[in-house]
């Protein structure tokens, strides 16, 4: 009897330990040193490229802007209205034109 | 990981040439990312994305921004457990400047503000001198599922991966307040981590709750997720859990608590992070003047894990289907499935409850009455007696989408 019981113990122990998540297990955190990557990605090249690449990849990689869906000329003035205003993007006048350009003729719904 | 065969001039370290100091950024060239992509399959603009495995401490992920990075949790996952594996937990910053080197010796966690003292805990502290708790919890992002909004908006275009679900333990909230002493006339708590804005004008990344919540006993300093420490993408050493509320509040690299006596006012807390105070945060496009309110709380949701959109099933014989529920702020009280388009339901079966925070997982059998399309559905109706809704959930910044999940198959 007790032979049959002991492996079951021994059995039900185990499956306890593989069960992922003990609240006593973590007794010390390790410290970390990793490296994260980035992106050298730069825009495709047209009217306001240039204008792109030097204002908003300072703060996000291009694919952000690549991966947003087709939006209209007022959705995307309102984007860059947005990271200047909110996000504290130093953008010209100038440039905030050509990036709304570039947007408009690149990822634009009409 | 480093592209080691890129040109020279792509190796310059990005972060050491705006001289912020960040140890650990790496540059990865377009040539290091995986050839493989997934197809996201929505209309309106690019519909496929890279896979990476080039994220320390992370696993197949899907792509969404490589810095700061949003890396998804790639939909299959859901189908294998509840609990979302640490490699592949979501992954969302606001700002790029993040350390990639913690030194767990000499972290520490500020508490201040409007208490009886203020103090410096260490990670031992932390973990020693505190009672612990265990919660389990989704962590979504309020935007989860943007990808699907009709029509589509700006943000992060999650698909459906955008949360992910964990085991967390860590210490109460209440507890660290408490040794602090909070003093009469506290109102709010703000919670920073060591992300700071790459502008010098930008608005660092902070975000407050109540009083009130935040010595509710649930909230949470988490060190563990699934039993390991944090990830370092995952907000390694410290993160605020938030249990039932949305990730935005869930801080990472939490080192800086800051009890108030007057109402926050930085950007995220005050102005970002809005939805319309409607039924289900939803106005139609282009209706103005609906008041803004911030996102809190997380609604319910529920998904078909084991079958995929465009499916082939067999007719006239059972079929199982299975997924997980979760509740929002509170339990899962059923979840229902339709085989025709939301015209009939039946109630699933719920699987073991393992937190009412988290995901539930549910299992039913059907069987395709005839040839042809068929339209699957199923729907979570939570202890508070809210239904995911049978319409388009849609607000100006594609918050809050918990729309029933559709499935077309063909049953053949």
């Amino acid at each position: 009897m007790l032979r049959a019981i002991l492996p079951m113990i021994a059995a039900l122990g185990l499956a306890l330990s593989l069960y992922p998540v003990q609240a006593a297990s973590i007794t010390a955190l390790k410290s970390l040193k990793l490296d994260v990557p980035t992106s050298d990605a730069m825009f495709p090249p047209g009217p306001g490229s240039d204008a792109m690449n030097n204002n908003c990849l300072a703060c996000h990689s291009a694919d952000h802007v690549l991966n947003q869906p087709s939006l209209s000329r007022e959705a995307w003035q309102e984007v860059v209205n947005k990271m200047i205003t909110a996000y504290g993007a130093p953008v010209s006048p100038e440039d905030a034109k050509a990036i709304v350009d570039y947007l408009a003729r690149t990822k634009g719904t009409s | 990981m480093r592209d080691q065969n890129a040109p020279p001039s792509r190796l310059t370290r990005r972060g050491a040439l705006r001289g912020l100091g960040v140890a650990g950024l790496s540059l990865m060239s377009s040539r290091a990312f995986a050839q493989q992509t997934v197809d996201l399959h929505v209309p309106g603009g690019p519909s496929t994305r890279f896979i990476t495995t080039s994220y320390p401490q992370k696993g197949r992920m899907i792509l969404q921004r490589s810095s700061p990075p949003w890396l998804e949790t790639p939909f299959e996952v859901f189908d294998k457990g509840v609990f979302t594996p640490n490699d592949q937990h979501y992954v969302s910053w606001h700002w790029a400047t993040f350390p990639g080197d913690v030194n767990v010796d000499s972290y520490r966690l500020t508490v201040r503000g409007h208490v009886n003292q203020n103090l410096s805990l260490s990670l031992t502290d932390i973990l020693h001198s505190f009672p612990r708790v265990e919660i389990a919890a989704v962590n979504q992002c309020a935007g989860n599922s943007r990808l699907y909004a009709t029509p589509r908006v700006a943000g992060a275009q999650w698909a459906n991966g955008g949360m992910s679900n964990a085991l967390w333990t860590g210490v109460r909230l209440r507890d660290v307040l408490d040794r602090a002493g909070v003093r009469a006339g506290a109102i709010q708590v703000r919670f920073g981590g060591l992300d700071e804005p790459v502008m010098s004008g930008a608005p660092k990344f902070l975000k407050s709750i109540t009083i009130d919540h935040a010595r509710d006993g649930e909230v949470m300093i988490g060190f563990g997720m699934n039993g390991e420490q944090l990830p370092l993408l995952n907000g390694f050493p410290l993160r605020l859990v938030v249990p039932g509320w949305c990730a935005v509040y869930w801080v990472k690299m939490l080192n800086d608590i800051e009890v108030l006596d007057r109402p926050d006012t930085n950007y995220w807390t005050a102005t970002g992070y809005r939805v319309p105070d409607t039924p289900h945060n939803t106005v139609e496009p282009g209706e103005a003047g609906a008041k803004l309110v911030p996102v809190t709380r997380n609604a319910p949701r529920s998904f078909i894990t084991n079958i995929r959109d465009g499916d082939k099933l067999s007719t006239g014989s059972p079929t199982s289907a299975r997924g997980i529920a979760f509740g929002g702020d509170c339990g899962v009280a059923r979840v229902d499935l339709s085989i025709d388009g939301g015209k009939s339901w039946q109630p699933t079966q719920l699987g073991a409850d393992q937190g009412k925070y988290g995901f539930r997982p549910w299992q039913a059998q059907f069987t395709l009455p005839a040839r042809g399309p068929h339209t699957l559905m199923v729907r979570c109706t939570n202890t508070n007696n809210e239904a995911q809704p049978d319409f388009r959930v849609w607000n100006p910044a594609g918050y809050m989408f918990n729309t029933i999940e559709t499935t077309h198959v063909v049953a053949t």
